[in-house]
């Protein structure tokens, strides 16, 4: 997809969207954008550029949507309250405006003690909630959170993310409810590993008209090895791997893991396809943006793309 | 700044909520507020004795606009985000907080203790963003003189995108914004 169509385009239709995730680099390459931009090209509706993840210092959200954007793929610009406060954020928020970014996924972020600068100020002088309904006033409002007016509006997508599986289960459909109510007009969830659980969450967001308004997107990643099984349930908040899964991968020979993992991804995708609400997944391929595409293939999502794009054609389009 | 580290109530729930009922806004408190706060000698004895205990019942950090009656009375200031809008991500499966896998992350207590009161719709309000010219302030002050009813705001299907902006904004009323530089 060009940048043409986008987000907001496949949102509009009623196909099955794909977005995936460009991590910046952490030095001032800009070809580093370009090349995954290359490879995700055509198999995406668009792709989130992170902002500093893991509270680990980076090249700019902001930097790498606009190069994400001029090597053809929509971007979606996260954005945090980690590190900026709200004069910072709205800045960056209308900076992105002017500079083309049409999509903006709004988070609280991840806290500095888990990044590689701990000794950092924490910020969150705003939350998550309160973010994208900062987003929402510029553009629905046409003012800064003073009161001042926009003369020229921003007309970015507000996103949003959600973690359908953490604690307390019970209040995670209300908390996106709230952000919905807050302006977010699609969400992207943490890493769907336990598909049922995630059907449960889906189905309340579908009771209260949550899903109406608001376009929910599944996260989705291939385990590769047990050691990044380990990583996902031990170093990332918030992840979790069901046993049964666990079992699974864990019942096969060790050189055969990475196959099986990618068979599991496969899957999931397309008992998410399946799930009324369900809008699209969010690859996030942990820095394998080369595999997107074969995901993508495999899962049959998207016929229109499929015959072509050949890997051929993409390691040309890389160069 | 040390990083904040979600709180326990040293109170149950159902304690809090009477507490509440008998600090709640009446002709005496916010005759008692307004007298208060014209004398600052009296204003800093009267929010010393605030910050005793609200610090040791709730571990208060004198954000000065209280969000605890709609938290189950678990300060959200406590949280090492200081999210005022409910639990991140980042809960682990077994309820601990990201920043600190030896505590229970202060959302989930503000939960259990908001539903165990019947309460927990408390925490679909939108919370609006916390005013920092009122840290250290006293938030008994400030909401016996009204100052917090704007601080949060319900949505439903009549209003299903509540205004972020209140008119006029609640801390433009606040005495901290004499000092305010730009009109």
């Amino acid at each position: 997809m060009s940048p043409d169509g986008g987000l907001r385009a496949a949102l509009a239709s009623d196909r099955f969207v794909v977005t995936a995730e460009v991590g910046p680099p952490r030095d001032a390459d800009p070809d580093v954008i370009a090349r995954k931009a290359a490879a995700l090209r055509g198999w995406v509706d668009a792709a989130n550029v992170t902002d500093n993840q893991g509270a680990n210092v980076r090249m700019s959200s902001l930097a790498g949507s606009v190069l994400l954007r001029q090597a053809g793929v929509d971007a979606v610009m996260q954005l945090t309250c980690r590190d900026r406060n709200r004069i910072a954020l709205q800045s960056d928020l209308i900076g992105a405006a002017a500079l083309g970014v049409r999509n903006v996924l709004l988070l609280t972020g991840d806290h500095p003690a888990l990044g590689d600068h701990p000794d950092a100020k924490p910020v969150f002088d705003l939350d998550g909630v309160q973010l994208v309904w900062t987003a929402r006033t510029l553009r629905e409002e046409g003012t800064l959170l003073s009161g001042k007016p926009l003369a020229t509006r921003p007309s970015w997508l507000i996103g949003t993310v959600e973690n359908p599986f953490a604690p307390p289960a019970a209040l995670r459909a209300r908390r996106l409810a709230k952000k919905v109510a807050a302006g977010a007009e699609f969400v992207q969830t943490q890493y769907v590993f336990d598909v049922d659980a995630f059907a449960r969450w889906v189905a309340r967001l579908r009771d209260e008209g949550v899903t109406d308004r608001c376009a929910v997107i599944a996260g989705v990643g291939p385990i590769r090895s047990l050691r990044m099984m380990a990583f996902l349930t031990g170093q990332v908040p918030g992840v979790h791997v069901p046993a049964e899964l666990e079992r699974r991968l864990r019942g096969v020979p060790a050189h055969l893991v990475e196959e099986e993992g990618l068979a599991v991804c496969v899957e999931t995708i397309q008992r998410l396809a399946g799930i009324p609400g369900v809008r699209g997944v969010h690859l996030m391929a942990f820095g394998r943006d080369d595999e997107v595409p074969d995901i993508v293939r495999r899962a049959g999502i998207r016929p229109d793309r499929a015959p072509t794009l050949t890997p051929a054609a993409l390691q040309e389009g890389r160069q | 700044m040390a990083v904040q580290k979600p709180f326990r109530p040293r109170i149950p729930a159902g304690l809090a909520y009477a507490l509440h009922a008998v600090l709640a806004t009446n002709r005496f408190y916010r005759w008692l507020a307004a007298y208060v706060e014209r004398r600052p000698r009296l204003y800093r004895w009267f929010t010393a004795g605030e910050r005793a205990a609200k610090e040791r019942l709730f571990g208060c950090r004198m954000c000065g606009q209280c969000a605890l009656p709609a938290t189950g009375y678990a300060c959200p200031m406590t949280c090492p985000k200081q999210l005022r809008n409910g639990p991140c991500g980042g809960v682990s499966a077994d309820g601990s907080c990201e920043v600190d896998r030896t505590l229970r992350c202060v959302w989930l207590t503000a939960w259990d203790r908001a539903e165990s009161a019947a309460r927990g719709s408390d925490l679909d309000l939108l919370q609006r963003p916390v005013d920092n010219r009122q840290w250290s302030r006293s938030s008994w002050v400030n909401y016996w003189q009204g100052r917090d009813e704007t601080i949060a705001v319900a949505y439903s299907g009549a209003d299903p995108h509540p205004p972020m902006r209140t008119a006029p904004a609640p801390a433009d009323r606040a005495p901290a914004d004499r000092h305010r530089a730009e009109r």
